[in-house]
């Protein structure tokens, strides 16, 4: 049952998450993993056969806007937050070559 | 090259819904607009918004599906779609993954080669991306969320299609659909219609599909005919020269005629969806459906059969009426007004198509009313205007939809009934033309042709033909 | 008594009756909360100005007869992951420290339409990550009662601040305990609504499935104000539940005759202290002698809703989070050479380790070809720990129990172990998978003098019950809000600097 986590993973997890580990955080994120994984485990000795997946606790359905337009106006705050912008837009690196 | 080679194709359509609002929140989804200014904390992906969901989204995706025969899923959910790229302001898109809300349609196609069906897999509801634009000078780019959250249904085919004229002819189905049905205006270059093309080729006669590319930046039909070709090609040259086609995504270049790879390393293409936690699930019930259906607008092939009978056209004047939902709205709206098909379908299939055609323009583009074509009609009927001066009146009513009675009273181009100027003018122009009043008196009916020409030209085009030509022959006749 | 004891209802009434002005309350808050922060460090941001100002504008609403409700005038504070217009909202990570809102959570709107003056934003575990606030960027939030031990968390700054009369009563939000296990930890009231109650509009994102707002107050009937004022139906957020009766204060009855009363003996064996165990059942006796029937029963599956939960949670936390990106608001990277480079660069600087162990948790089990092994499982027991609180629930009226195993623990004695951190949330974690209402309530002190925290578990939209259960207890046992000793005035035996001269200044105006 224990799980082994590869350094691979570890890697190609930083993709999907886009986080970039140090090798040191790199160790301390597999060895976490392959722990918290064990534990997760433990939801085998369940016999969920036959049960829906839960996603909402609570059987509310269509929950819907109007189609009517309420356009804001806060482009300068919102713009304000960013890192990089320009007078109208967000700026980021370059996204194709 | 020995060997005959099938293509494969099935496509991904993307079609933006013609909602006033955004898929999850309250922002206008009109195009243009000053960047940034059509957004709110929703669309910008701002911590702790939440999306909510847009009723009429439902409906237009429902309707979409019922024309194209799917089977309606009346317990669907969104999901997240999560991959980073800056268009995307949460680095998740709200997607259909698991219980897409249409599934297992099919469309009608006619091509040079006859009718087949194009079946549908899937159809999906999501929200679109915003817009980015690159800066050469500084190695940035900009982004503009104007369109982040415009609600689009992406309609997922079977590999059905085996030619780029197939494609053609499906993506035109599915454009007359949306129209039809006044879910979306389709307009390929604003991008409210895309497509994404899964191409692979096979040897002619195996059953196996081979290895297949997706395309994704095609915006023109032009340029989705060409990237069928050019892919094609590249996919044949791969296996006759034994080598392996990639599965990946290429990004078609339209002016280079070339498509290239777009693989990164940081491009996992592994997009974890799960069941979005922030959105309840919706219900869709038989009453619900059965609404729907009842407030969908006649398609083309109801239309054409009421047009044959009801207005006595032909049917080709009604296929070529029929074929985008504008004209046929006008052509409705205007017989209504006038009473006079026939002549509303000249009109509509003669003039304004040629001028569409010098603009480069779409039906959906046209803008003069219903009304001021039909006073242009029975401002010719009347023997107001004759049909020379109607022609230049109806490009004003094209481009700026006058009003067509003001418009030939201030402008002095009624036609010239007055009997007493005209048979000064006929006398006139007799009298210049001994020849060929002669030649008319010798039996050649031709010459009067000239002698019309000439009183119509001294006329400035006013006068009615009729009642020239019936007064230069009592004339002749003296 | 001086200001700062009383409770937010006593305070409310006598600014209505004009004995006490809403700039007195607010300064005599500021004060000592001045005066506290540089031990307990319960706030983010201090926004006295702000205070202030708005402290004259409900004056001036309450002179006019515009704003005649209980909670009008009263000084709180707002955990730091409710946005406020114009506001710093930090979340207490490095990534959002620069970050002001363009809008305003939901829940805060309607504690400011009730006027109550926002006295600023407490400090967190970093993104409601956490069970002590110490993975705050800000640094650690103190224990009132103890400045060695943990507040708890993750609301630790909106608990500790109200233990310590740093406001008079505060917002916390609370995934898998954040609200209860702080509020038992800090001996104040807190309580977790049914999911749904209180809108998420607004509330910076964990785990969106589990995520709710609530009260932290000084007594029970505090915590019926506030929730009233709390609850509503939201349009801005699907999830809201639109709720018949929200007059949550009607419950404040001193009355558990015939009330069933569940205790799971899941709940009280192995892992338990014994001081926690032996004032929960004192408590439970109390209201036994009121008249409630009491017993025990096995709730079952107790042991599976950790993992369940922290695969839940860290999946949805790993969507959530992937918004901060150094695009649109907060940290950037300062030299990157690409776009993805800049991605990896802020979020790897910008976030601090508990949370990126939880990004990386979730994004691995949302992954191809795990999804269905961890996170659909997950969702299936889930869908069988509602199923056991739903059969609970057929017999009792509500569950009764501690909010934690132990008394808070000292500060640094919790980070080096993460599971076993994780398993101090085995009593409230599945109250939040089941959408339950729970709130903790104050039963007593162990020999540390660290505060304990009885849970009560409802049914959904049983609050009331639980507010009737916990005020019975209260009358009984006549117990009333206990500041930490060392701010006490009368008995002048502070334990640190930190109170000192703000406790002479509040004798005075005593």
């Amino acid at each position: 049952m224990a799980n082994r986590i590869s350094d691979e993973t570890i890697e190609y997890v930083g993709i999907l998450a886009k986080l970039e580990l140090s090798d040191s955080e790199k160790e301390a994120a597999k060895a976490d993993m392959e722990k918290m994984l064990d534990y997760i485990d433990t939801l085998n000795e369940l016999d969920t056969t036959g049960i829906e997946p839960m996603s909402h606790v609570f059987d509310v359905s269509n929950v819907f806007r109007e189609d009517i337009v309420t356009n804001g106006d806060d482009r300068e705050e919102m713009l304000a937050n960013a890192p990089q912008h320009t007078e109208d837009s967000f700026k980021v690196p370059r996204t194709i070559g | 090259m020995t060997k005959q080679y099938e293509t494969v194709i099935g496509l991904e359509v993307h079609i933006e819904l013609a909602t006033k609002t955004k898929i999850f929140c309250g922002c206008s989804t009109e195009f243009g607009g000053a960047p940034n200014t059509h957004t709110c904390p929703v669309c910008t992906g701002m911590p702790g918004s939440l999306p909510v969901l847009n009723k009429q989204v439902v409906e237009y995706a429902m309707a979409l599906g019922l024309a194209a025969n799917c089977k309606i899923t009346q317990v669907c959910k969104f999901d997240r779609k999560n991959y980073f790229y800056p268009d995307n302001p949460q680095n998740y898109q709200i997607s259909q993954l698991y219980l897409p809300i249409a599934r297992d349609g099919y469309v009608e196609i006619e091509t040079g080669t006859g009718k087949k069906k194009v079946r549908i897999h899937e159809m999906h509801m999501e929200e679109d991306a915003g817009k980015l634009i690159h800066d050469e000078w500084d190695d940035t780019s900009m982004v503009d969320y104007n369109r982040s959250g415009v609600p689009l249904v992406e309609i997922v085919s079977e590999p059905d299609m085996r030619s780029a004229d197939e494609v053609i002819a499906y993506l035109e189905k599915l454009r007359m659909i949306a129209q039809y049905l006044g879910v979306s205006d389709c307009k390929l270059q604003e991008g409210s219609m895309r497509a994404d093309v899964n191409l692979s080729v096979r040897e002619a006669g195996t059953e196996e599909f081979g290895t297949r590319t997706e395309m994704k930046n095609l915006n023109s039909f032009k340029a989705i005919a060409h990237a069928i070709e050019g892919e094609r090609e590249r996919q044949i040259e791969l296996l006759e020269a034994g080598k392996e086609v990639v599965q990946e995504t290429r990004r078609w270049d339209d002016n280079k005629e070339h498509s290239y790879a777009m693989r990164s390393k940081e491009d996992a293409q592994d997009y974890r969806y799960f069941p979005e936690p922030d959105l309840v699930p919706i219900v869709i019930s038989d009453e619900w459906i059965a609404q729907v259906k009842a407030r969908q607008p006649e398609l083309r092939t109801e239309k054409l059969e009421r047009y044959k009978k009801e207005f006595d056209i032909p049917q080709y004047d009604a296929e070529i009426i029929t074929e985008s939902k504008k004209m046929a709205d006008l052509f409705e709206a205007t017989t209504e007004i006038c009473g006079k098909p026939k002549k509303v379908a000249n009109w509509l299939m003669v003039e304004t198509f040629r001028l569409m055609k010098d603009h480069g323009m779409e039906a959906e583009d046209l803008t003069f009313s219903p009304a001021n074509l039909a006073k242009l009609i029975d401002l010719v009927d009347a023997g107001t205007i004759n049909s020379s001066v109607a022609k230049k009146v109806f490009e004003k009513v094209f481009a700026e939809d006058v009003d067509p009675e003001k418009y030939v009273e201030e402008n002095g181009l009624k036609m010239v009934n007055d009997e007493g100027a005209l048979r000064e003018t006929i006398e006139k122009v007799i009298e210049a033309n001994p020849q060929a009043v002669a030649d008319y008196k010798g039996g050649k009916e031709k010459a009067l042709g000239a002698l019309m020409g000439q009183t119509m030209r001294a006329m400035k085009g006013k006068a009615n033909p009729g009642i020239v030509s019936q007064m230069l022959r009592e004339m002749l006749q003296e | 008594m001086g200001i700062l004891d009383l409770t937010a209802l006593e305070l409310g009434q006598k600014i209505q009756k004009k004995e006490i002005s809403v700039r007195e309350a607010a300064e005599a808050a500021l004060e000592r909360a001045q005066a506290a922060e540089p031990v307990i460090n319960s706030y983010v941001t201090l926004d006295p100005e702000g205070a202030l100002s708005q402290a004259d504008e409900i004056q001036r609403k309450i002179d006019a007869g515009e704003l005649t409700g209980p909670l009008a005038g009263v000084p709180v504070a707002v955990k730091d992951n409710m946005c406020i217009r114009g506001q710093l909202t930090t979340c207490s990570s490095k990534i959002l420290s620069n970050f002001k809102p363009v809008y305003t959570a939901q829940a805060v709107i309607n504690m400011k339409n009730a006027g109550a003056v926002i006295l600023g934003k407490t400090n967190m575990d970093e993104f409601a990550m956490g069970s002590t606030t110490e993975t705050s960027y800000y640094g650690p939030t103190k224990n009132p009662h103890n400045t060695a031990h943990v507040p708890g968390g993750s609301s630790g700054g909106s608990c500790a601040a109200v233990a310590a009369q740093e406001c008079f009563g505060a917002l916390g939000s609370d995934t898998g305990g954040s609200i209860r296990q702080p509020s038992s930890f800090c001996g104040v009231v807190g309580m977790k609504p049914t999911y749904g109650t209180v809108s998420r509009y607004g509330l910076v994102a964990y785990g969106s499935s589990l995520d709710q707002i609530g009260p932290i107050t000084k007594d029970v009937s505090d915590c019926a104000a506030f929730l009233e004022v709390l609850a509503s139906h939201d349009p801005k957020d699907s999830t809201s539940i639109r709720r018949e009766d929200c007059r949550f204060m009607e419950a404040l009855a001193d009355d558990v005759k015939g009330m069933k009363i569940g205790i799971p003996r899941d709940y009280m064996g192995e892992g338990l202290d014994g001081e926690v165990k032996k004032a929960v059942m004192d408590a439970a006796k109390v209201l036994e002698e009121k008249g409630a029937v009491v017993e025990e029963f096995d709730l079952g599956l107790v042991k599976y809703a950790i993992p369940a939960y922290y695969t839940i949670a860290s999946a949805e936390a790993s969507s959530n989070l992937e918004r901060f990106d150094g695009v649109k608001y907060g940290y950037r990277t300062a030299e990157y050479e690409d776009l993805h480079n800049m991605y990896k660069k802020t979020r790897s600087e910008g976030f601090g380790a508990e949370v990126k162990r939880r990004i990386m948790l979730g994004s691995f089990v949302l992954s191809s070809g795990y999804y269905d092994a961890y996170y659909l499982k997950a969702l299936r027991v889930k869908a069988l720990i509602k199923k056991a609180f739903d059969s609970a629930f057929e017999k009792y009226d509500m569950i009764l129990g501690p909010a934690a195993p132990t008394t808070a623990p000292e500060l640094g004695s919790s980070l080096s172990d993460p599971l076993k951190m994780y398993l101090g949330d085995i009593y409230t974690i599945s109250v939040n998978l089941a959408g339950l209402p729970g709130m903790s309530v104050p039963v007593g002190k162990d020999s540390k003098g660290l505060p304990i925290g009885m849970q009560l578990i409802g049914n959904v939209f049983q609050e009331k019950k639980l507010l009737r259960a916990a005020y019975t207890y209260e009358c009984a046992t006549e117990k009333q809000f206990e500041r930490p000793a060392h701010l006490s005035g009368e008995d002048g035996q502070g334990t640190d600097g930190a109170g000192q001269s703000e406790t002479a200044k509040e004798a005075h105006q005593a």
